[in-house]
């Protein structure tokens, strides 16, 4: 019988082989309370072209506003040739290869994406990648559990300055886990993590202390002081990173003392499009004393029988083919086609072209806040921000957005949506694709809408 | 056939038990295990001062092809490692009731050493 075709006949001549009376009781031994009865809200089927139609409107929805929102998914500029090649036939599939080592080629560009991960971040290795930055934090608290084996707790430490989604994202792969996520608050006069508030925590067992750079409202951490406190403290330091801000500031392996453990953070901003939220792809790096617990693939350099240098997949005896239900994460696969984007992407630009275009993302917003400055506009926080800042308008900031969306400036997130009491702030991001012209539109914008 | 010291206690799950007649015992792998597993190339050990249930994984060993966990044989707890396996985890290939030791465990009951495997039963149980 071929294995793909469904006809009527065919389904009775199956169903009569396996003695079963109709589709519906092969899934009797599924109880019936957690089963989906029905799907409300779900529109009867269309047609192709109808479907076409509908999506298009959406898509249209988004085409030609300004857009300044960030809150952790930035627009940069991806040259033509990156998604050009991205989408040419060898490298045109989601997924590590199954035959791996057969491809050398694919194994080769998850090499040199590994490369430069752990010369962006300062860190020994990087794994293949991850699905996304806030799964990857998840996974980076798992291994630091792992890892430190000496603290009992399983508390990691996570400030609420951390994006709300990758806490939320973090809470529920961990919270089964016996692992507690202890909330770590904020200075609200500088945005960062408040330092009287971790020195409560000196000389209690902490497993680990997340440390986000930048942080979710944009202001940078005093990472150094952070890491040194934790260091002292016998706890492992995670950072979560804007890859795309490490093209000019400290790497993560370089803080305090002995630098972090383990880095994690969304890859979105080298080279993948916004495209409403995905798909993105997660880093994860960490120092070469922790690679055994890192979960996922890891490409190396290896030499054939006949001393010819290759690529192979490295460390796999603690993946899930061989491990099985032991192995150090259900991570089966990772995002391979946006990872090649991201490595044509950084090859495009190198660390020079990174590093303007990280400075010149820097510099608009700060042009932003000056201008914002001189219709009475202040930043809400004292703290040093990289390319994102949180301005409050002394008046409901939903309303604000409404009207400048009607005028097609998308003007920022409404920090109302994370934290009722930041509803008259929002926040607000000019990368490198913002002209002078687009940030004087933003504060006309802005003025007439306050 | 593999090497079964006729003086040593097993398990089913290949490790080997020797009486240090002060409480105390060695633990280790097989002969026959590391010819199974191949090339070691990381140990991973307990901690001293950990309780182990007997039959709880306690370790991993880790060859190129496979990554097998340790079960403690008898119940007690871990009070030394063998800290030469961090660099060198092919010790116990080349001397797997030697060098190769994993770890040394204090009993809760020092009689409970008798129910474990003799080279003779073990041979057997290896054979099937």
């Amino acid at each position: 019988m071929p294995f793909i075709p469904h006809t009527p006949e065919e389904i009775e001549q199956m169903l009569a082989t396996i003695g079963a009376d109709d589709i519906e009781t092969l899934f009797d031994e599924i109880p019936a309370n957690i089963r989906c009865q029905s799907l409300d809200g779900i529109p009867p089927a269309a047609s192709e072209m109808e479907i076409a139609r509908e999506v298009q409107a959406m898509a249209d929805r988004d085409a030609g506003a300004l857009n300044f929102i960030g809150a952790g998914a930035y627009e940069h500029h991806i040259p033509a040739a990156v998604w050009q090649l991205t989408t040419r036939g060898e490298f045109y599939t989601a997924y590590t290869p199954y035959q791996a080592e057969a491809s050398q080629g694919t194994l080769q560009l998850i090499y040199e994406y590994q490369t430069m991960m752990t010369g962006l971040t300062g860190m020994d290795v990087s794994n293949a990648s991850l699905y996304d930055g806030a799964s990857a934090l998840g996974e980076a608290i798992l291994m630091a559990v792992r890892v430190h084996r000496k603290s009992k707790s399983r508390k990691i430490l996570v400030p609420a300055s951390l994006h709300p989604n990758y806490r939320k994202a973090a809470e529920t792969i961990v919270k089964h886990q016996g692992i507690e996520l202890v909330e770590l608050p904020i200075d609200p006069q500088t945005g960062r993590i408040d330092p009287t508030a971790l020195e409560q925590y000196s000389g209690e067992d902490i497993t680990a202390l997340a440390i986000p750079q930048p942080n979710f409202y944009g202001v940078l951490e005093e990472a150094d002081e952070l890491t040194a406190w934790a260091e002292q403290n016998n706890t492992l330091v995670i950072g979560v990173v804007n890859p795309f801000a490490l093209g000019l500031l400290k790497p993560p392996g370089e803080w305090g003392e002995n630098g972090a453990d383990v880095v994690c953070g969304d890859g979105q901003p080298l080279g993948a499009p916004l495209s409403s939220g995905g798909p993105y792809y997660g880093i994860l790096c960490c120092k070469q004393a922790h690679v055994r617990q890192m979960p996922g693939r890891i490409v190396g350099r290896a030499v054939d029988a006949d001393g010819k240098k290759g690529f192979v997949l490295t460390l796999q005896a603690r993946e899930q083919h061989i491990r099985r239900s032991k192995a150090t994460s259900n991570i089966c696969t990772n995002q391979g086609l946006v990872v090649t984007a991201s490595t044509i992407h950084m090859a495009l630009l190198g660390p020079v072209g990174l590093r303007n275009a990280a400075a010149l993302s820097m510099a608009n917003t700060r042009k932003l806040v000056e201008k914002a400055a001189a219709i009475g506009i202040a930043p809400r926080f004292s703290g040093e921000y990289f390319h994102e800042v949180a301005l409050q308008l002394g008046q409901p900031a939903a309303g604000v957005l409404e009207r400048m969306a009607a005028n097609n400036v998308l003007g920022g997130y409404d920090l109302g949506q994370v934290n009722p009491s930041m509803a008259d702030s929002i926040l607000v991001c000019a990368t490198e694709t913002k002209t002078d012209a687009d940030i004087d539109r933003f504060i006309d914008t802005l003025q007439a809408a306050l | 056939m593999s090497n079964i010291p006729s003086e040593l206690k097993y398990t089913k799950s290949h490790e080997w038990i020797s009486d240090n007649e002060n409480g105390t015992v060695t633990v280790g792998i097989t002969d026959h295990a590391q010819e199974l597993l191949g090339d070691l190339v990381f140990v991973e050990q307990p901690e001293v001062g950990k309780e182990l249930e007997a039959e709880e994984a306690c370790a991993v060993v880790e060859s190129v092809k496979a990554a097998s966990d340790i079960y403690a044989p008898l119940a007690g707890e871990v009070v030394e490692v063998n800290e030469k396996l961090e660099d060198e985890p092919e010790l116990i290939n080349s001397d797997p009731y030697g060098e190769g030791w994993l770890f040394k465990m204090k009993l809760a009951d020092p009689d409970s050493l008798e129910s474990l495997l003799s080279a003779d039963d073990y041979a057997a149980e290896a054979d099937q």
